[in-house]
């Protein structure tokens, strides 16, 4: 038997070649490249009022100084807007390189091609450019006031207005028994991969062909793009993403300022050109997420059901929206997590400021829409002294309710309708391994030593792998190795194992054969991208077909040279046999022979295809009509609707009782993201959601000053979590297979995020006693928190705990 | 990021260090560890025209320790230091203070003397040079002079080097018998720069505090030292006077230091922590002088 390769903790396939320095990132491509580099605005809002180069044309080895108005046609025109949205009304790109106005620090003015960076860099420092400052808006708050004006022909900063309603809100809320306000701010935060972006561009003049690499989470898209902006032919673009150092949504963004304008110059030079981004420049050009103000009212009854929930949103988008209003609508949307609310009703303002752009960082707006949910949920437990798990059960989609519609549109603007999910079940796993019910008596013996310690919950629901689609491909080789490839992209996930461990499933051939190739459009020219945790949803369902192809071309043709029936034969460990006769056998390399009948035996495997005779007709073609030479497979993959993986964590922190150092001393993580493929790649990829979460909960801010500045853009300020400020992460998993993919598969790449602020958020509440709204939190926050509680600025928790209740509660006037 | 053109020169010996530094004037930096300077010349805060790199140079890079003091060469590494045994029996609040720099990675290039030049309020060693009475060692075009730590740093990132002047080692002064030291800091990430640290050394004669002082980090603009004899002197630790004294001495110390607020956290909060830190730390300080005593 052919061991069973889909569901095993197979270790990562590209590890020893990533590990022992064996990857090829952008940079270290093209050691003959020229070099570019940027002049980018020093302000947040100004208008541009002279450039002079005058001072940089003779360093010695610059080869060119472009502008805006060096820019021809399409190049100079505003950078495409990806996703557009009916209530985008007001969307705004940025050009390549600015033209008369700057809308944030770090927009490209001056691009500068040089022997190498240095001499770029030098060349850079001797650009003067002249600026009329313009006032400028910094923060959501400042934003929504609309007295100063970010674009001036957008009123009120306002890029989009949406409403989605379910159920008369209205009504609801006017006959809940009791109704709470919450009012909660998120903070910015972004991907930070450990590489930046980067573009490296070759023109080959006598063919009129250009070969780029990007540091990309999307070679096809960032291919159409670059072919479009430089008028080619798309069959004159090649574009391939070598090993990526993480992306996390940043690099699905297409086509960067330097995506366009690297491979222009290759071409005008008539040289290879590279640009790879340094941290500073990821800093204040790349992108950002998370910002959102926060308003939600909730109507419930006595028991803790929900009866109406209306939410409001305002969400920071930065100076230009080129990848539409994603995050709020998956705010919207995903806010509802595992629960039922009754009526629901969302609203959200999408805001420009004169800061970095905003686009999908991993969880995709869902960190704060479970942020906002998860809150509320804590505050009607409050409310009602019941215990917060208690009310969240109490509101659960149970698995009978399966499919769940919620009446609202999702991101790909189709239903959003959760396919499976055992909440309850989830739940009780993740209770019993964070010992919930014993936390009462864990509290009271740290509280008799001096220690303030908090239990903390959240819970997510998080629709993975949206379509359109994704194709794979697969040909096996005479030699029996078997070469796949999808056109998405890889940026660390495992592609290669878990792809792998498809086709070895399916296909029934050793791990060790398959050779997995993704993100090069010369292997695959049709593909979508690698973002919305799509990729083993979406290429391993596509590869899965795929497999299932080649596998019943290989039995076809098998059959016929063996002369049985393909129904008598299976293929293991790399060979077609008669089931019950394994002598009566053929490799897959052989019948990769057979199925291209040429004329000439190069190796063994030809020769030995010889003594198949097989059922040889000489009034029939070499190739039957209905066949095509080669042992090769491809399909594409296309869901309906995404498919909507779920999670639960607890936490529980310390707090110092003087200097408020917050300490997580365990995190507990329930998962099910269905069917796993590999479940050691699935622990990883939570374990890196969760260190990021914990840095959005307790490290990572974006510290803009009045002025647009960002005070923070280097490692030393912005503070990612080291090993040391991670967790061990306690990771247990649910399978709820999915019903809509051959594979039974749901997305797993973005879900260890998604809830950790809220969980921190809970924790750190239970502990203290007073609400928690605004996150991340920092001790100093905390202490100044603990200050103003102390002033009475802010109100106690009416419990003292999570599981010790002081009392029953006697019902109290609404709060709203 | 990347520096502005230098010329980089590579000295064998003090005497060409000081020759190139004395040519370059104040064209010139000294390269050490690089672990302070190569950031800030990626970062084109500064863009020397020279570069002196001490890395090749002879016979700076041994610790020696002396019935007075530790003498450490301007290229021991801050690792080098950190895991030197004679120098932990000697003087083991440098090992104390030093798994507090950065992190492993840094230490193995960052110097310890190159950090007291970088005379960061923020460093820690600069804090420990102060608190040991410390002294550093200089040569320059007209030979050699040793400068009394508090004659050495004049403010941040300002000491009182001569830029033709290297410094060719610190002595870190060695503690009476029956002194017990202690350091502990408060950084938003472990090896991060503290947004507050405090060391301090208790010596204890007969059962009681005969002496006490205190150091900073982050929380005063230059190295300080503050006599906590005032407050511990004469006190036996562990009693409920120690209680008390200890008390004083976070007193004292909260209206001593002048911290300033930055993003991370406030200048009240900084002062808050450093004298909740003086608190825990001094308990640990008279526990280990009782153990030599
Ligand atoms: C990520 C990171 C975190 C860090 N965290 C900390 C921390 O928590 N605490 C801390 O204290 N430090 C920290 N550092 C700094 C580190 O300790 C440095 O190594 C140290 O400050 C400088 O030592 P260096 O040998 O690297 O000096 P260099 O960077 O080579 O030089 C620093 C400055 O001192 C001058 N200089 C160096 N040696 C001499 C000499 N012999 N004579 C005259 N001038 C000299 C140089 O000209 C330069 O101006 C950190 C550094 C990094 C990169």
């Amino acid at each position: 038997m052919t061991t069973q390769m889909f569901g095993a903790p197979i270790r990562r396939k590209e590890d020893p070649r990533l590990l022992t320095g064996g990857g090829r990132y952008l940079d270290d491509l093209g050691h003959d490249a020229l070099a570019a580099a940027f002049v980018r605005s020093p302000h947040a809002h100004a208008r541009i009022v002279d450039i002079d180069a005058s001072d940089a044309v003779d360093v010695e080895g610059v080869v060119g100084i472009y502008v805006h108005e060096d820019l021809p046609g399409r190049v100079g025109e505003p950078l495409p807007l990806l996703i557009p949205h009916p209530t985008l009304t007001h969307g705004r790109t940025g050009y390549a390189l600015a033209k008369d106005e700057v809308n944030h620090v770090g927009e490209p003015i001056v691009m500068v091609v040089a022997s190498d960076r240095y001499v770029a860099e030098d060349a850079c420092q001797r650009i003067r450019v002249t600026y009329e400052q313009l006032p400028v808006v910094v923060g959501i708050e400042a934003a929504r006031a609309g007295e100063l004006l970010v674009h001036d022909d957008v009123p009120d900063n306002v890029a989009a207005h949406m409403l989605q309603e379910v159920g008369d809100v209205e009504a609801a809320m006017a006959a809940a028994p009791r109704t709470l306000t919450l009012d909660l701010d998120i903070e910015r935060s972004a991907c930070m991969p450990m590489e930046g972006k980067g573009v490296y561009a070759r023109w080959d003049r006598d063919r009129g062909e250009l070969r780029m690499y990007s540091s990309t989470q999307t070679s096809t898209g960032v291919r159409a793009a670059v072919a479009a902006k430089l008028d080619l032919p798309l069959a004159k673009v090649e574009c391939i993403a070598p090993d990526v150092g993480g992306g996390f949504g940043v690099k699905i963004v297409h086509p960067w300022p330097e995506e366009v304008l690297v491979p222009w110059a290759a071409i005008r030079l008539g040289r290879p050109v590279k640009w790879a981004e340094d941290r500073r420049e990821h800093f204040i050009s790349a992108a950002h997420e998370r910002g959102q103000l926060q308003q939600v009212t909730v109507g419930f009854d006595d028991e803790g059901h929900l009866l109406a929930l209306d939410v409001k949103l305002w969400h920071d988008n930065g100076a230009y929206t080129p990848y539409g209003i994603i995050v709020p609508i998956i705010t919207s949307t995903q806010l509802l997590g595992p629960y039922k609310p009754g009526t629901y009703r969302c609203e959200f303002w999408s805001l420009y400021t004169n800061t970095v752009l905003v686009t999908p960082y991993r969880g995709a707006g869902r960190p704060q829409g479970c942020f906002a949910m998860e809150r509320t949920m804590d505050a009607i437990a409050d409310e009602l002294g019941l215990d917060r798990a208690e009310v969240r059960s109490r509101n659960f989609i149970l698995p009978t309710e399966m499919p769940w519609d919620h009446g609202l549109l999702f991101q790909d603007g189709r239903p959003l309708k959760y396919d499976s999910g055992d909440f309850p079940a989830s739940l009780a796993k993740l209770k019993s391994l964070v010992g919930w019910d014993d936390f009462a008596d864990y509290r009271r013996q740290a509280e008799a030593e001096g220690r303030k310690v908090g239990l903390g919950i959240g819970c997510y629901v998080e629709g993975t792998g949206v379509g359109p689609y994704e194709g794979g491909h697969i040909q096996i080789e005479t030699s029996g190795r078997v070469n796949v490839s999808t056109g998405l992209t890889s940026q660390g996930q495992g592609h290669e194992t878990v792809f792998a461990q498809i086709v070895a499933q399916e296909l029934g051939v050793r791990m060790e054969d398959v050779f997995v190739t993704t993100g090069d459009t010369r292997k695959m020219a049709y593909a979508v991208g690698t973002f919305a945790s799509r990729a083993a949803v979406m290429s391993g369902s596509a590869i899965a077909l795929a497999a299932r192809n080649v596998r019943a071309k290989a039995l076809r043709i098998a059959a016929d040279a063996l002369e049985v029936s393909p129904d008598d034969l299976e293929i293991v460990e790399g060979t077609v046999r008669v089931k019950g006769a394994p002598a009566t056998s053929m490799s897959l390399g052989t019948v990769s022979v057979l199925s291209n009948p040429l004329r000439y035996a190069f190796d063994e495997a030809a020769q030995a295809a010889t003594q198949f005779a097989g059922t040889f007709d000489p009034d029939k073609p070499p190739v039957a009509d209905d066949e095509e030479p080669g042992l090769e497979g491809k399909d594409f993959y296309s869901p309906t609707q995404a498919t909507f993986a779920n999670g639960m964590h607890a936490a529980i922190v310390e707090t110092d009782p003087v200097t408020a150092e917050i300490k997580i001393l365990r995190y507990c993580v329930i998962h099910d993201c269905g069917t796993m493929i590999n479940p050691m790649i699935v622990e990883g990829q939570v374990h890196g959601g969760v260190a990021q979460g914990v840095g959005g909960a307790l490290y990572e801010r974006m510290a803009y000053d009045e002025s647009g500045q960002l005070l923070n853009a280097s490692f030393m300020d912005f503070l990612m979590p080291y090993a040391s400020e991670v967790p061990t992460i306690e990771a247990d998993h649910l399978e709820t297979p999915s019903p809509l993919n051959p594979l039974g598969i749901k997305g797993a790449g973005e879900a260890g995020c998604i809830p950790v602020s809220a969980v921190i958020a809970s924790a750190i509440e239970d502990a203290e006693g007073f609400p928690i709204t605004r996150m991340p939190i920092s001790p100093y926050d905390l202490w100044e928190l603990r200050r103003r509680h102390a002033d009475g600025e802010i109100p106690s928790l009416h419990r003292t705990s999570s599981t010790t209740r002081t009392s029953g509660t006697s019902s109290k006037e609404p709060t709203a | 990021m990347k520096p502005a053109p230098f010329e980089h020169h590579a000295p064998l010996t003090v005497e060409q260090a000081v020759s190139v530094l004395s040519e370059v004037g104040h064209e010139g930096k000294v390269l050490a560890g690089g672990q302070s300077l190569i950031p800030i010349l990626n970062m084109r805060l500064a863009s020397p025209a020279h570069l002196v790199d001490i890395n090749r140079v002879a016979g700076l890079d041994s610790v020696e320790v002396t019935p007075e003091a530790v003498r450490v060469g301007a290229l021991v590494r801050h690792a080098g230091l950190e895991r030197s045994e004679e120098a932990f029996a000697a003087l083991p609040l440098l090992r104390q203070a030093l798994v507090n720099v950065a992190h492993p990675a840094i230490r193995n290039r960052g110097t310890t003397v190159g950090s007291i030049a970088h005379a960061d309020a923020a460093g820690e060693m600069p804090a420990i040079l102060a608190l040991t009475d410390g002294v550093v060692e200089v040569a320059g075009p007209s030979g050699s002079r040793e400068i009394e730590w508090p004659d050495f740093f004049l403010g941040a990132l300002e000491t009182s080097l001569a830029a033709e002047e290297l410094a060719v080692a610190v002595r870190f002064g060695r503690f009476p018998v029956g002194t017990g030291t202690a350091f502990t800091e408060a950084a938003r990430r472990h090896g991060d720069y503290a947004m507050a640290g405090v060391g301090v050394a208790v010596t204890v004669t007969d059962g009681v505090v005969s002496a006490a002082r205190a150091s900073f980090v982050s929380v005063t603009d230059v190295p300080s030292v503050l006599d906590l004899g005032p407050a511990l002197g004469g006190v036996e630790p562990g009693t409920a006077a120690w209680d008390e004294a200890v008390e004083d001495a976070a007193e004292a110390v909260r209206e001593h230091v002048d911290p300033e607020g930055d993003i991370h956290a406030s200048a009240d909060y900084r002062r808050m922590l450093v004298t909740e830190l003086t608190r825990r730390v001094l308990p640990q300080a008279a526990d280990r002088a009782g153990a030599t005593a």
